[in-house]
Formats: C-alpha cells, structure tokens, sequence
C-alpha cells in the first residue's frame, strides 16, 4: 500500500515537469511587466491583465498568420492524400521493373533532412518565382516518403486473398483501391493526417526560409516576430502570443488525446 | 496484360517521385555542384573555385566547433531520450484511466510548435527570474546562467529536446513492450527468471527493432536541430551552441557565401548518409525480428 501511495506521487511529480512549464506560461501571460520581474515568482498574478493578449495580437497581422498556417497545412495534407494513396499503392501490390529503383528514390529521400538542402530548395523555388507563395510553401511537401513508407506497410498486410476475391467479382483496380484498401487503412491514414497536419502548423523552419515579406507567412513566425516588436524581456506580451499558439492545439489534444495518440504511436510500432 | 496495365504503376508513382526529384534528389546534386563555386547570390557569375571551400572549411576554427557540438548535442540527446523513455516505458506500462492522462502529459509537448517551446525555455531559463532557477533553488542549488553560459548552453539545448522527445518515444516504447506476447512472459515466469534477466533477455532483444526505430528518428532529427538554436541562442554564447543547419543558414542567409554553405551543407550529408548506411549495417544483422 505505502508502495502504491509512493508510486503515485513519482507519477504527479512526473505530471508536474510537464505541466508546470504550461501554468507558468499561462500565469507570465497575466502578469504586468513588473511583476515578471520578481524572484522568487509569484504564481498567481495580482490583477490579470488581459491586455496583454491583445498587446500580443497587435503586433501583426495575426489573422492572415492565421489563415496563412490553415492553407498551408491543409493544402500539404490535400496533395499528400493525392500522391501517397497511388504510390504506397503500386509499390506494395505491383510487380513492375525498376520498383526497387524508384522505392529507392523513396527511401533517400525518407533519410535526407529537409533541413539539409533548404539553400538550393530556396534558390530552386527563387527561380520558378514561386517565393512568398503559398504553392511555394506547400510543392516541396506535395508529396512524403514518411506516408508511402508507412501507408505501403499497411497495404501489404492486407491479405492476397481479399483483393482476389474482389477482382473475381470484376471490381476494377480503381474501386478495389477506393472502396477496399483505403477503409481497410484508414487507421494508417489517420495517423498520417494528423502527424503531416501538425507537423506543418508548427513548422517554423520552411516558411522562415522561404518567405521574405508577410503574404505568406505563418502563425509560428508572427509568435516569433513579437519578441522583435516588443523587446526581449516583455516575457507577459510574449509568452500571451505563445498562448494563443498553443491553445488550439493543447485543446485538441485534450478532447482527442486517445486518438491522436494512438494515432501517432501506431506509426511507430513498424 | 495490356500496355495500359503496364504503364499504371508508373503513373501511380509518377507525382511522388517527381515531387521527390524536385525538391530532394536535385537539390542535393545542385548543392554538390554549387560547393564547387563562389557566390553570393546576388551577382550574375559564378565563379568556380575547386575544393577551395572544402578547404576553407576545414582550416575554419568556427565549422570545427560547429561539427564537435553538433555530434554532442546528438549524442547527448539521443542517449537521454532513448534511455529515459525505456524506463519510463517499463514504468508506466499499465492501462487504466490515470496511467493514460499521465502518458498524456508527458506527450503534450510532442505536438506543440517548437517556437512555442523556444519561447517558454528561454523564459524558463531566465537567469534571473526564471522558474527553473526557483526550482533548483527549492533543491539548495545556486542560480545558473542556463543558455546565457558557454558552458551550460549546449545541455540546456539538450534538456529541451529531451522534455519534448521523451513522451513520444515512451509511447512508442510502450506499444512495443505491449507487442511483446504474453506467453513469453508467463514462460520467464514459470523459469522463475529475476526481473533483470527477463529485461536482459527477453524485452530487451523484443524491443530492438523499436529501439533501432527511435535511435535512427531520434539521430536524424537531433542531426538537423535548427529552431531551438535560432530562437533560444542565436549560436551563442561564443559559438557554444553553433550547429551545423544554423551554421548553413547563417553563411547562406546572412553572409550570402551560397558556395560556402553549400560545401558546409555537403559535409553535413556525408555525415548523416554515411551514419545511417553504418546504422543499417549493423542493426540488420543484430536487430531481432520476429
């Protein structure tokens, strides 16, 4: 029992390294400036002030950040779902020449950092004119060899027989794919969304590199940039902007954690 | 089969891999071709200049650096990360509604945006009126400087990388050992095997294709370690915590020596090719696979 009692406050102190970084993000963005500056720190603020938020708000355009991450992310997840369904396809169920050779183009390019060439992506993407768009930001992640690595294991569990018996019933290969495969990996799909989804809403890197004005600049860089407006140790205004990042997301995560989840670790089992 | 049957394989790859020779396989080549020259981007002419990059490079006290902190910062980050996830994995490796919102909590960082996370660090990490100087200070240790001190920049670096890794690789972990057949457990315990033994060898060898999953993730994503640095660090202090994309990025962006950076970006790609061609190597022939 003393054993038990134990176990459990290691777990809440376990909790705690976790989520006292989040209330004290939360309680800096309700403090004064003063008030940051005190040590040891007060938790709770004297009087929230909320003005801090819209402080935060006013140092951009945060509406079009905003609308500039949901094009983004959603325009990579449409495409993706476009290019990774045919291909993990073909290379799990087809026989064809030189599938090891294109395979292998998959798999150099699962093990490349895209961080690594971002300076010949940007002057590539600098020549087609395609900087400061949002194609710009979407094209080089149309497609991913992460999805058609993990979508191909899961239509090559599928068994040989079921596909067998579809194609004795004259399903064509398009209805087979459509209406048999893809339900059967919907799990698989799901966890890609969601990774590809969140991945690209959080992405700093890409469109720091590949913007040069605000027309497409996302929610992440805005968040950045306040720390220019504002100074550096505004740490209330700042860590409000943060706040207004994160929420949607821990909120998500909060209504749908066992999903997203399993979702995510489902990936990583095989 | 019909031509048509032939050809459709191709066409369902088709968009990817050209997506894929685009913007991955070319630029490589593009990058290979532009270490070879001087540029700065803005002027009409290259002007080729041979190895003289490389050399550069080489001679440069800076990229010297640059390359020691990113294999510690590596290092240090895959060890902590795959080691504390193991254990605690193995630790809260149970169902039930609490162990569920405590492998929520230590997972939460996982989808947040690494600027976010930079962000609350660097606050976090305030020399002065930062939290985690009040929390070592209930423990009896004095101030530290964190980010602020050449000494203990890097493993502050470190420390955030293992906060927002580890609930990823935990989870991770945990379906791994939850793969693991029940009987076999049931057998090391009929053989009255100790605790340590069955880890040694049972789960241990179980795990190995997990393990070799979130070493190789883990490396990769270590190797290409960019936001944290930009936004926490800057580099500093005195080129502490000065990696290799940060480095790329800084000769590129700022300094425009494209050719500079791109022989810099080359080392760099040999470096992890040749990891990962090591670590597929040796892992295929040990790696346990059921």
């Amino acid at each position: 029992m003393a054993l038990r009692v134990l176990n459990v406050l290691c777990l809440l102190l376990l909790v705690l390294v976790f989520a006292m970084p989040f209330g004290w993000m939360l309680s800096t963005s309700l403090k004064t400036l003063p008030e940051t500056m005190i040590f040891p720190p007060a938790w709770i603020p004297k009087q929230p002030v909320w003005e801090n938020y819209a402080e935060a708000w006013k140092t951009g355009p945060f509406l079009k950040y905003f609308m500039n991450s949901f094009i983004v992310a959603i325009g990579i997840l449409i495409c993706q779902a476009l290019t990774i369904i045919p291909a993990a396809y073909a290379f799990a169920r087809y026989k064809f020449a030189g599938s090891n050779l294109l395979f292998g183009v998959v798999m150099v390019t699962l093990m490349i950092p895209a961080q690594l060439i971002f300076l010949p992506v940007y002057l590539e993407l600098s020549a087609l004119k395609l900087l400061n768009t949002h194609l710009g930001l979407i094209l080089p992640f149309a497609s991913s060899a992460f999805g058609i690595f993990l979508l191909r294991q899961g239509f090559m569990q599928v068994p040989e027989e079921l596909i067998e018996a579809a194609r004795l019933d004259q399903a064509s290969e398009w209805k087979i794919i459509v209406r048999l495969m893809v339900p059967l990996v919907k799990p698989v799909l799901v966890t890609f969304a969601l990774f590809s989804f969140i991945a690209h809403w959080n992405d700093y890197f890409w469109p720091l590199v590949m913007t040069t004005n605000e027309t497409a600049r996302t929610l992440p860089l805005g968040i950045a940039k306040i720390r220019e407006v504002e100074g550096v140790a505004t740490w209330n205004v700042l860590m409000a902007g943060n706040l207004i990042l994160v929420a949607p997301i821990l909120v998500a995560f909060f209504f749908s954690q066992r999903h997203i989840i399993r979702a995510f670790v489902y990936s990583g089992v095989k | 089969m019909t031509a048509w049957e032939k050809l459709r394989p191709y066409g369902m790859v088709a968009p990817s891999i050209i997506i894929f020779s685009m913007f991955f396989i070319y630029p490589i080549f593009y990058m290979i071709y532009l270490s070879f020259y001087d540029w700065n981007f803005v002027s009409p002419d290259k002007t080729f200049v041979g190895l003289q990059n490389f050399k550069d490079l080489l001679t440069d006290e800076d990229f010297r650096q640059v390359l020691s902190n990113t294999t510690l910062y590596t290092l240090m980050t895959v060890a902590l990360t795959t080691g504390l996830s193991l254990f605690l994995a193995l630790w809260l490796n149970r169902k039930g509604v609490f162990h569920a919102f405590v492998q929520g909590a230590i997972f939460s960082p996982h989808i947040i945006s690494l600027v976010s996370i930079s962000l609350l660090w660097s606050w976090l990490m305030d020399p002065e009126y930062g939290l985690l100087n009040w929390v070592i200070g209930l423990f009896g240790f004095e101030k530290m400087q964190w980010l602020s001190h050449p000494e203990t920049s890097l493993v502050s670096l470190v420390i955030v990388a293992v906060w927002k890794g580890i609930g990823y690789n935990t989870l991770v972990f945990i379906a791994g050992l939850q793969s693991i057949p029940a009987d076999i457990y049931e057998a090391a315990a009929l053989d009255q095997s100790k605790p340590w033994t069955t880890f040694r060898r049972i789960i241990l060898p179980m795990l190995s294709p997990t393990i070799f999953f979130l070493v190789i993730i883990n490396m990769i994503g270590s190797f290409q370690v960019f936001e944290t640095i930009a936004i926490m660090t800057q580099g500093g202090p005195v080129n502490s915590t000065n990696t290799l994309v940060y480095y790329i990025y800084e000769n590129g962006f700022r300094f425009f020596k494209i050719g500079y950076a791109s022989a810099a970006g080359v080392i760099l790609l040999a470096i992890v090719g040749l990891l990962t061609i090591v670590y597929f190597r040796l892992l295929s022939s040990r790696v346990h696979y059921r």
